[in-house]
């Protein structure tokens, strides 16, 4: 897609092609069983979902920004997110490069705009 | 025959479950928010809608990439909700109305739009909030009818798609015999970006224009394209074509009751409005 907008990956059909596998396997955490599966063995559930080396280098970094390099869509992610016990303010703090303190108070500052 | 009663936008943020679940509504983090609807659940127990018809986007509970539908319309006779992954509480099972469903559906393949029809569909917060904000004790006093639009994929349909989808659902909702009273719900939104470098995004200008156009028409809305949106409102701020369509099946006069915008809960721009729908077109009631 030709159009940039900053800070922002538009998940179009070449991302949802190359993130297919990472995001299948996001999926499939609405079953509690699966998310016990995967916890119990985080290796052998990546195999399974046949997640590229990308995907695993993501995962393995706990990068979100990484994560959605290599095809992560944030609605699928915070399946993922979940399990790992992250809030919207800790991934928004990492992405962002703030502590949490400092993006909820950027948070709170855009109130006053 | 049937009567739109009025248009009930609202955000669903996934943490406004979490939040009543807790009974946190009167912390000052929540109680901005939650203050907004002793007047809105008034309304309800005055006005007495019997269906639900919502405007909302899937959170990747129901659909998945696999089968990406731009417009799915539920025809179910119940819909059950799940824990989406992070174990958001669920809710009490609702009852459909496949019956309205099929007339909506009916009316708006005719207008030229073409709905994934699905009769076994789980719900997410989306639904699941907003009911729960309506009507707290959980013991539904209302039907449903969902009507999901895709927020996930781009591309996405815009603001003048979803509006035209909204005009022709509140077309057959009009013309549908039955004499029920019906309450359109927009879930989602106001700008919030999750992902990216832009986490964090929020824009009150732009959610400004918006809550105005709810009330004196969305139509001028329409000029934006989807990306135009994701550059104005947030990644996830493309929720507000629920809002779009859900004002766009209402026409002729319609009066706001209530409103409420507060940033933030969690990463979003919160709102809420009620509009009451005053006057219908008579176009809608000959057809």
């Amino acid at each position: 897609m030709a159009r940039e907008i900053e800070g922002t990956t538009i998940f179009e059909g070449g991302q949802a092609m190359k993130g297919y596998q990472l995001n299948k396997m996001c999926f499939s955490f609405n079953d509690p069983e699966n998310r016990k599966a995967f916890l119990a063995d985080q290796a052998a559930y990546m195999d399974k979902y046949k997640l590229t080396k990308e995907q695993r280098e993501a995962l393995a970094s706990g990068s979100v920004l990484k994560m959605i390099e290599a095809g992560g869509n944030a609605y699928y992610l915070a399946k993922l997110a979940g399990i790992l016990g992250l809030g919207v303010q800790d991934i928004g703090a990492q992405q962002t490069g703030m502590t949490v303190e400092a993006f909820k108070q950027k948070l709170l500052d855009q109130a006053r705009q | 025959m049937a009567r739109i009663i009025g248009t009930l936008s609202t955000s669903h943020i996934p943490a406004i479950g979490n939040a009543i679940a807790k009974g946190l509504q009167n912390e000052p983090y929540w109680k901005p928010f939650f203050d907004s609807w002793p007047p809105v659940r008034e309304w309800l127990a005055r006005e007495k809608p019997d269906v639900v018809v919502f405007f909302y986007n899937d959170h990747g509970l129901n659909f998945f990439l696999d089968k990406m539908p731009t417009f799915a319309v539920g025809a179910c006779a119940e819909y059950v909700s799940e824990d989406e992954g992070w174990g958001i509480p669920t809710i009490p099972s609702v009852r459909g109305e496949p019956k309205l469903s099929w007339q909506i559906i009916n009316g708006i393949v005719e207008d030229g739009f073409d709905p994934v029809m699905c009769q076994e569909m789980a719900v997410d917060h989306a639904i699941t909030n907003p009911l729960l904000l309506m009507f707290p004790d959980a013991k539904w006093p209302v039907t449903i009818v969902p009507i999901a639009i895709n927020s996930i994929q781009h591309p996405l349909p815009g603001p003048k798609r979803c509006f035209d989808l909204g005009r022709a659902v509140g077309k057959a909702i009009e013309a549908w015999p039955e004499d029920k009273k019906v309450l359109l719900i927009g879930s989602g939104g106001l700008s919030h970006q999750l992902d990216g470098e832009r986490a964090g995004f929020i824009n009150k200008a732009f959610d400004t224009e918006c809550l105005e156009a709810m009330v004196s028409g969305v139509e001028p809305l329409t000029k934006y394209s989807a990306l135009d949106v994701v550059e104005l409102a947030g990644a996830q701020g493309v929720e507000l074509m629920c809002w779009i369509a859900a004002r766009a099946a209402m026409q002729g006069e319609v009066k706001e009751l209530h409103r409420t915008y507060h940033i933030p809960i969690s990463n979003t721009a919160s709102a809420v409005q009620l509009l009451s729908h005053t006057r219908a077109v008579e176009t809608a009631k000959a057809a």
